[in-house]
């Protein structure tokens, strides 16, 4: 979607503002947002790109107006709510208020151990062979789906060079909706700043992103 | 610029939401900024497209926050205060502490009917030609300033076809800036809504922008 | 007036209201002892846009191409002098366009980047038209803003969205209702609604409750 969250080559933010001596969390209820959305993930109550699609889907004006963990809680709520975890009283009231469904599992300290020792690897068994190499020209497609995607505004309908077979990864636009992994090649996609930015701009910039192959045309 | 108003092709806004029986204004103090900023426009000494890039040069969430009319008073006061006009003391104060700036002319209430019925004419002579003919394919360009310009984003490097050539007029791009008004010609293009939204798109749209001729290249 | 609409209007509400309200006298206070501002043109000013100039304007020109063929082609031909002849024009109204809907043509008119609309012919624009919502979807998916509207069209219907980026100010001239046959200017005025003028819904049909 076009949402908020597409800020790539937009104007209006002002200066980046680096904090001299920032702290991992600037209060102890960011630590908390962190924690439940990684015991979360764990859980597999819901995958990661679907709860990035519940995150942009923010009215942009409520998007723009959170902090970073706030825009992670209130999407923490919102996924809650989705998946019937709690109900907007139980929101509101901050505990449970109907008997609880209990979990198939708890996620333990050892299980948070482990993913972040592990993670979750995106590559998965290739489908097809991919249709791209390494210094293929390519065209970033100019689609305005609804749901999610991470081909950003700024890419779409410029040409660009595939420098690099990331490998077959999960494709987010069909995960992010449940419907299923998809697996499909990824590649690391090259732009000349000139490209993406017009004739007048820095000729000396060059912008990567990584697209999965329903994202391009061959040129 | 590539500010929060470049809204066309966005998402997440929610449903368009009429108000039944919507008054003109929704409080006094609307009416009061409504109707100073056009009073402004005079001694005030700004141009039109000036005043349309200080509504829209904010931090994009500021821009969505803020009520329209919180727009146009945010920007009265401080194109006012660009040109000397008043200070933040004052306005802290909420009375002017020092004499005003001289200005050239203010709007009398007899000549507020003249002034609306004369209006703001952008058309200007040119011995230019048009670069651009009806039926015409262009490709807009691709250009990204910071400052202000009439080319939203969800057009530029779309391919369309010249419908009308409007005449020549003042060019916003240069005339925010001060630079003068730069007159260009002026055309209204015209896309099929699938160049612009994809090949999935709805087939029976049609869109179209007036565009001056900076903000075009032929395509043909 | 309803405020069930959450944040998207930005109606101001309590402190908020009181807030501009203090902040607007205050700057109207210094313009007026600082002499740039004459307190009766602001009256004028006011009352103009609240009281006379209004989407009235726009459906008596309508109307009058409903009847009239002569003026019908100068208004699509010539929209500034065909509106000119009745009266108006000037501020939001140098650059008149008039867009004629078929019944094989929409036409919707929008501001995607601020809120140009047709002061002249329709005053001062609603609040929804100013807003994200419409200008955001209504170049993207105009079928689904007419759905807000509670409007739906054929599919084969072209429908073709008008984006106001220049000083050209849009009036768009519905389709006259059946039924009407013989009825004056000022009755047939009275069907045209503002919302048909910007291309977001029809004009009233002979039987509807005004």
């Amino acid at each position: 979607m076009n949402g908020a969250a597409d800020m790539g080559g937009m104007h209006g933010f002002g200066p980046v503002v680096p904090e001299p001596n920032e702290p991992v969390f600037h209060a102890d209820w960011e630590k908390t947002s962190f924690a439940l959305n990684m015991v979360t993930g764990v859980a597999k109550l819901w995958n990661l790109d679907a709860f990035r699609f519940k995150r942009e889907s923010i009215p942009p004006a409520q998007y723009l107006n959170l902090s970073y963990y706030g825009l992670w809680t209130v999407t923490l709520e919102h996924m809650m709510l989705e998946y019937g975890i709690a109900t907007p009283e139980e929101l509101a009231a901050g505990h449970a208020l109907a008997p609880v469904k209990k979990a198939a599992r708890t996620v333990t300290a050892a299980d948070m151990t482990d993913m972040v020792r592990c993670g979750s690897p995106y590559n998965r068994p290739v489908p097809a062979p991919a249709l791209f190499k390494a210094g293929d020209k390519v065209r970033a497609k100019n689609m305005h789906p609804k749901t999610h995607t991470r081909l950003p505004r700024y890419a779409r309908g410029h040409a660009g060079e595939v420098v690099r077979i990331v490998g077959c990864h999960v494709f987010p636009d069909a995960n992010a909706s449940n419907a299923g992994e998809d697996p499909h090649w990824l590649y690391t996609v090259r732009f000349d700043g000139r490209e993406l930015w017009g004739a007048d701009s820095d000729p000396t910039v060059r912008v990567c992103i990584e697209a999965w192959e329903p994202y391009l045309e061959p040129l | 610029m590539n500010g929060g108003q470049d809204l066309g092709g966005t998402d997440g806004h929610g449903p368009v939401m009429p108000e039944p029986n919507e008054p003109v204004f929704h409080a006094e103090w609307e009416k009061r900024a409504f109707a100073l900023t056009l009073a402004m426009g005079m001694p005030g000494g700004w141009n039109i497209d000036m005043g349309r890039f200080v509504r829209e040069n904010r931090p994009p969430g500021e821009y969505l926050a803020m009520s329209y009319y919180q727009i146009w008073f945010a920007a009265l006061e401080q194109m006012s205060k660009e040109r000397g006009l008043m200070a933040d003391d004052e306005i802290a104060a909420g009375h002017s502490l020092r004499p005003p700036k001289s200005v050239k002319r203010i709007l009398s209430p007899a000549d507020v009917a003249k002034t609306l019925h004369r209006g703001g004419p952008t058309e200007r002579d040119t011995n230019m030609p048009a670069a651009f003919r009806p039926g015409d394919a262009v490709r807009m360009k691709n250009i990204n300033p910071p400052t202000h310009t009439r080319l939203p984003r969800y057009v530029r490097g779309h391919a369309g076809v010249i419908e009308r050539v409007i005449g020549c007029h003042v060019f916003p791009d240069s005339n925010a800036t001060g630079a003068g008004e730069n007159p260009q010609w002026l055309y209204t293009v015209r896309f099929d809504g699938r160049e612009l939204w994809g090949a999935d798109g709805d087939p029976s749209v049609t869109v179209s922008v007036d565009a001056w001729e900076p903000y075009l290249l032929s395509a043909g | 007036m309803a405020h069930d609409d959450g944040d998207r209007h930005h109606h101001d509400h309590g402190s908020d209201l009181s807030e501009m309200q203090l902040r607007t006298r205050a700057l109207e206070t210094i313009l007026l002892e600082k002499g740039y501002i004459d307190p009766a043109s602001i009256d004028v000013l006011i009352e103009t846009y609240e009281k006379k100039i209004g989407p009235r304007n726009g459906a008596q020109v309508v109307a009058k191409a409903w009847v009239d063929p002569t003026f019908r082609q100068w208004l699509f031909e010539d929209g500034t002098a065909a509106i000119g002849s009745l009266g108006f024009g000037g501020r939001s109204g140098n650059h008149l366009v008039a867009l004629e809907n078929t019944p094989a043509v929409h036409n919707m008119t929008v501001c995607t980047l601020c809120s140009c609309y047709p002061w002249a012919v329709l005053g001062l624009p609603p609040l929804w038209y100013k807003s994200a919502p419409y200008r955001s979807r209504a170049v993207a998916d105009p079928r689904g803003v007419l759905a807000d509207f509670g409007v739906t069209l054929p599919k084969d219907t072209e429908i073709r969205v008008w984006d106001s980026t220049a000083e050209l100010r849009y009036l768009v001239v519905p389709m006259r209702p059946a039924g009407t046959d013989g009825w004056s200017e000022e009755k047939l005025a009275k069907l045209v609604t503002r919302d048909s003028m910007i291309g977001t819904g029809f004009p009233k049909n002979p039987g509807d409750a005004s």
